[in-house]
């Protein structure tokens, strides 16, 4: 149905929380039939959110969805979008590797069964390849694992395309060209601005705000869970649409004096990312809290990881000068220890510190954790209880608690702060201060702006790798953005 | 150039991986032929590849759990189990010894059932069970004995012509498997849910149907097997295929299967369990001490996986 | 994924492991002398104490193995148990001055195949079934070609010193109990304790909390294999020689008394005490089943089912998200 303004998805009032963080506070959408809507956002904004929920793989905790007219609210899920011919391609790519390309199809396609179904499905996935991006190379009969991640990448975006029974209504696009070279990125862009013209929609995220402009008609700016703008593509330049993911409110004047800690000495640490050998490397020195910025996932947690368990003084990527600790953002896969007391996770870094005579000395492990009970303030009847009986935030001061108390001299902080309310963040932000004002190292890893204020240094990464590199009294809100999307400031 | 098809990379390190099972069973010939002229006739191959057949069924068995990730350290004692039934039962309460057989199947897809539900590991369970099945033998024949039914002996005796029933019979077998798991619609289904099972999950396939599919293919062919074998030794008893565990994940590997992400290659398990039988006779042929022959069967699954490891290693670096 | 969750008091009950398998064999112990008329009690206490001893060796061994977490397990303690055992007989000789060297080897031979285990996991990057797997059998023909066929008895003071008691309680057992208490220490007091269970948790979190993921593992793989071997020497001291298929119980035994004993087969969760019960179990059973005049077969089956019906009451890994 070509140029009629049919609503095809309708989301009223969707609102998403997990634990103590509201990811959605309320998000109106309304995407109409032969569009192509650009979805821009920072860190945290709810996009991902957002698209979960819109793609059934995530279920709203209120708010209505209505596709086609009809209210799904009550059953909606994965099938259910399929089946009305919604699709979606998230970054973390969904084909099975064992698999060839024209079989990865009929994984989606229940309908590709019979007797002839390997060309059926060959031929349609061959043609839709070549209908995105021509001269791709890919032979429906390679199989995915050998491919590289960029043909992966456009196999798995041809197969959002590809129709048998359902009509495609709405292909859901999150990062596409992150992959891509520039050419298939191209290709694919060129794509969707034609497939919209026949009547199918399409979202799209992306953090090159050029791809944004020069394909989407309509552009949704969303900030901490919410739409703050809904306007047609034409509306926006790169800055206006930086100005408007950034906030509103001037910058509070903060009474931290700013001075600088790098002194000409050699800094603790040195480290570059994996994919870069020229540019800024990052360097931190004693008492310095160095803040890591930029869109999630561009290796700031990569170039954390690494030095943890690569670091050393020798190394010549990653180069640390004495103990390191991690706190991981991502607690239950990088932190907590779920079968374990509180006292417990928290001494396992400490814990050669607390051994007398080959055996652990109980009483000073008691000790350590009441110590910094009272410190962290971890609110606990007893620290012998198993750490999942605590609050998400409480559970992640004892990883604090773990990183502080040991004889760590370099605390990495891979964005431990998310989930965390906003009193227990105070607390800790007073102690990182305390720590290094003692001398202590931080790496911050942070995708919230307002903590890059309490770092001294900043590094903006993009791509995995550093492209900007700030001290206190140069860092503005804006240089960030420009810097994580790649807009000239 | 497409990508996946194209005659430059013909013997690159990859197109070397697919063909190792190939490659490694006609060296395997060669070798035994040089030293045992006499083994190139029609006799000579059936009495080499005679007991290829129970442990190409057995193989193929442990194939299809190792598709969904999970290992079968009970296919060993299931084989000498069903083997036991065929020699009893089987023989003299046909009926009779048809139910047990598929109640062990039902047992095998309960199994799958109950390891994908309570999340728990295949080893211990599978452990747990071949003890099970090994108690239920020991019951069923305390003594080695029995007789296997005479249909059963006249199948596997059959004089086939030019080649001897054994090669028949295994080249069928992978190639309906092969057609079965790696041609058919539903076999991408079963062999994705190996690679990739929350994105079939997520596209509305039952991956609990998977599990139990699978197991019970696998409880399907191993019960085959120890009908073949007993079809071949005439009489059974409860340690009679033990050895077969190690022997049918050995088989797996060295046909180009991988013991995680669902990559498996059914005609090349059935070359590595013909190519580990073979491997029995070139070591008694060599002069093998017999007590050797045991610790050969461990040194040729680590020969054969330290070997994988060199050559993935050289495919990563090309 | 659908999973079926079990009624909070079921999960509770298996909670407390160690209770659990004394309670049973308790239970068993009754269930006997009502047979027998209460007939022999004490004689079955003892013997219980006994052979428990060898499946509580190989069984703490196992035990820190499957605390590594899922995909870790010794699949080579027989093996490790019949080539321990006949070199250590072979070089004591039926000599008394020898015991203790023969016994230090049968040790490092334990150790050797524990080195060897580790070196195909890491080096060569087997998975540990089956490079357990493969190990056992290599090691299990080199039992076989140094045995040649020759049943050689223990030292006389050897074999018996292994009958000896000590108020009651054989000297064996009461090593076993001994080792028992430094290894309940070990797991619960020591880095390498809280590394083990640590790593069986989450491996990445021990990674980065600093934990040294991979001299633990090659720790406990060494010293698993260091227990069957020491278990098949003193077996072979008490079964009057070392036995080429001495090891075939126990493997079964190893893992039984580590399940039924309250360990997590997911990993990160370990028991000593209920090692003890597990096995005290285990025999009771058998010993019960004999009295009552069942076989082998019925051990077998009967032993494998309550297996598989302990994990499956107590369940997997919780999945990841």
């Amino acid at each position: 149905m070509v140029g009629t303004s049919a609503e095809i998805v309708t989301l009223d009032g969707v609102e998403k929380q997990f634990g103590a963080v509201r990811a959605l506070a309320g998000v109106d959408l309304v995407i109409a039939a032969g569009e192509c809507l650009g979805l821009v956002g920072h860190n945290g904004a709810g996009k991902s959110t957002l698209m979960n929920i819109l793609a059934g793989t995530a279920a709203p905790d209120r708010g209505r969805i209505t596709v086609d007219g009809q209210d799904l609210s009550a059953t909606y899920g994965a099938a259910i979008a399929h089946r009305h011919g919604i699709r979606c391609v998230f970054q973390e790519l969904s084909l099975c590797p064992n698999l060839t390309v024209a079989e990865n199809l009929r994984i989606m396609h229940p309908a590709l069964s019979g007797f002839a179904w390997r060309q059926k499905a060959g031929a349609l996935i061959a043609g839709k390849l070549d209908e995105i991006f021509p001269g791709h190379g890919i032979s429906p009969g390679a199989i995915v694992g050998d491919l590289s991640i960029a043909r992966r990448q456009m196999v798995e975006v041809a197969r959002a395309f590809t129709v048998t029974e359902e009509p495609l209504k709405l292909v859901i696009l999150d990062e596409p060209t992150s992959s891509l070279d520039s050419s298939a990125a191209g290709q694919l862009l060129g794509f969707v601005r034609r497939a919209v013209t026949s009547g199918a929609s399409c979202i799209l995220i992306s953090h090159l705000l050029g791809e944004i402009l020069g394909t989407a008609g309509r552009v949704v700016v969303m900030r901490d869970g919410k739409v703050v703008d809904a306007r047609p593509a034409g509306d926006f330049t790169r800055n206006s649409l930086v100005g408007a993911m950034g906030s509103v409110a001037k910058e509070e004047a903060e009474d931290l004096r700013f001075a600088s800690k790098r002194q000409s000495g050699s800094p603790r640490v040195r480290a570059q990312p994996a994919g870069q050998s020229e540019g800024p490397a990052l360097t931190a020195f004693r008492g310095e809290v160095v803040g890591l910025a930029g869109l999630s996932g561009h290796g700031q947690t990569d170039l954390l990881v690494r030095l943890v368990t690569e670091g050393s003084p020798r190394s010549a990527r990653y180069r640390a000068e004495g103990p390191m600790a991690l706190i991981a953002g991502d607690r239950q896969s990088d932190g907590i220890f779920p079968l374990w007391s509180i006292a417990k996770n928290i001494s396992i870094r400490s814990l050669r510190a607390l051994t007398r005579a080959g055996l652990i000395d109980l009483g000073r492990e008691a000790a350590l954790a009441a110590d910094w009970r009272r410190r962290i303030n971890i609110r606990t009847p007893d620290m012998a209880d198993n750490i999942l009986s605590l609050s998400g935030g409480n559970q992640q001061k004892a990883l604090f608690a773990r990183a502080f108390g040991s004889e760590a001299e370099i605390v990495l902080m891979d964005d431990p702060m998310r989930g965390v309310d906003v009193g227990t963040k105070q607390e800790i932000y007073e102690m990182i201060r305390a720590e290094a004002a003692k001398d202590r190292t931080f790496l911050w890893y942070t995708t919230e702006m307002d903590e890059l204020r309490h770092c001294d240094h900043v590094y903006v990464f993009r791509n995995g790798r550093i492209v900007a590199d700030l001290a206190r009294d140069e860092l503005s809100e804006e240089k960030v953005l420009h810097s994580s999307f790649e807009v000239a400031s | 150039m497409r990508e996946g098809v194209s005659p430059q990379i013909l013997f690159s390190p990859r197109v070397l991986r697919s063909l190792l099972p190939a490659l490694s069973l006609v060296a395997l010939l060669a070798a035994i032929f040089y030293l045992q002229p006499r083994a190139m006739s029609y006799f000579g191959l059936n009495l080499l590849l005679n007991l290829a057949v129970p442990i190409a069924l057995a193989t193929i068995a442990q194939m299809f759990v190792i598709t969904v990730n999970d290992l079968d350290l009970s296919i060993g004692a299931y084989v000498g189990f069903t083997a036991c039934v065929a020699a009893t039962w089987l023989n003299q309460q046909p009926l009779l010894g048809i139910a047990v057989l598929l109640a062990g199947i039902a047992v095998y897809a309960a199994m799958g059932a109950l390891i994908h539900l309570r999340n728990l590991p295949s080893i211990v369970v599978t452990l747990g069970m071949s003890f099970v099945w090994q108690g239920l033998s020991v019951l069923l024949l305390p003594t080695p004995g029995g007789r296997a039914p005479g249909w059963l002996l006249g199948l596997m005796g059959l004089k086939t012509p030019f080649l001897p029933f054994a090669i028949f019979a295994s080249v069928g077998l992978g190639l309906i498997v092969h057609l079965g798991l790696m041609r058919s619609a539903y076999g991408v289904v079963l062999r994705g849910a190996g690679g990739n099972a929350r994105s079939v999950a997520r596209a509305g396939w039952s991956v609990l149907k998977v599990k139990m599919i699978m197991f019970a293919l696998a409880g399907f062919f191993g019960a085959l097997a120890g009908l073949a074998l007993v079809g071949l030794t005439t009489s059974a008893d409860a340690n009679i295929a033990l050895r077969y565990t190690l022997l049918s994940v050995a088989g797996v590997i060295l046909g180009g299967g991988e013991f995680v992400g669902g990559r498996v290659s059914p005609i090349g398990a059935v070359i590595g369990a013909i190519t580990l039988t073979l491997a029995a006779s070139f070591l008694s042929f060599l002069r093998l001490n017999p007590d050797w022959q045991i610790g050969a069967q461990g040194a040729i699954l680590i020969l054969v996986l330290a070997l994988r490891l060199l050559v993935t290693r050289a495919e990563r670096a090309s | 994924m659908p999973t079926i969750a079990m009624p909070v008091g079921v999960t509770r009950l298996v909670r407390k492991p160690w209770l659990w398998s004394f309670v049973a064999t308790v239970a068993v112990w009754l269930a006997m002398e009502i047979f027998t008329g209460g007939q022999g009690a004490g004689e079955v206490v003892t013997a219980a104490l006994s052979f428990a001893t060898f499946s509580v060796l190989v069984g703490l061994g196992q035990m820190f193995v499957v605390t590594l977490g899922p995909g870790n397990v010794d699949l080579s303690i027989p093996a490790t148990m019949a080539l321990a055992g006949t070199i250590a007989m072979k070089y004591m000789d039926t000599q008394d001055p020898r015991i203790a060297a023969g016994v230090v080897i049968a040790l490092a031979v334990g150790a050797a195949v524990g080195a060897f285990n580790y070196g195909l996991i890491r080096a060569l990057r087997i998975p540990p079934i089956i490079a357990t797997l493969s190990s056992a059998f290599l090691f299990q023909s080199a039992a076989i070609w140094y045995n040649r066929g020759l049943r050689i008895k223990p030292p006389p003071a050897f074999a018996d010193f292994s009958f000896a008691e000590f108020h009651g309680l054989p000297y064996f057992t009461l090593g076993a109990i001994l080792l028992s208490v430094l290894l309940h220490i070990a797991l619960n007091r020591t880095v390498y304790g809280r590394s083990v269970i640590a790593i069986g948790q989450n491996p990445r979190a021990a990674r980065f909390a600093g934990v040294s993921v991979e001299r633990t593992r090659f720790a406990t793989y060494v010293m698993c294999a260091t227990l069957a071997g020491l278990c098949g020497c003193l077996f072979s001291a008490f079964s009057g020689g070392a036995a080429l298929n001495m090891g075939a119980d126990y493997l079964l035994a190893s893992i039984a008394v580590v399940v039924i004993g309250g360990t997590s087969v997911a990993g990160g969760f370990a028991n000593v005490p209920g090692i003890w019960g597990a096995s005290l179990f285990l025999f009771l059973i058998v010993a019960m089943l004999n009295t009552y005049g069942f076989g082998a077969g019925i051990r077998m089956l009967l032993t494998g089912i309550i297996i598989i019906a302990v994990i499956a009451a107590a369940g997997g890994q919780k999945a990841q998200r």
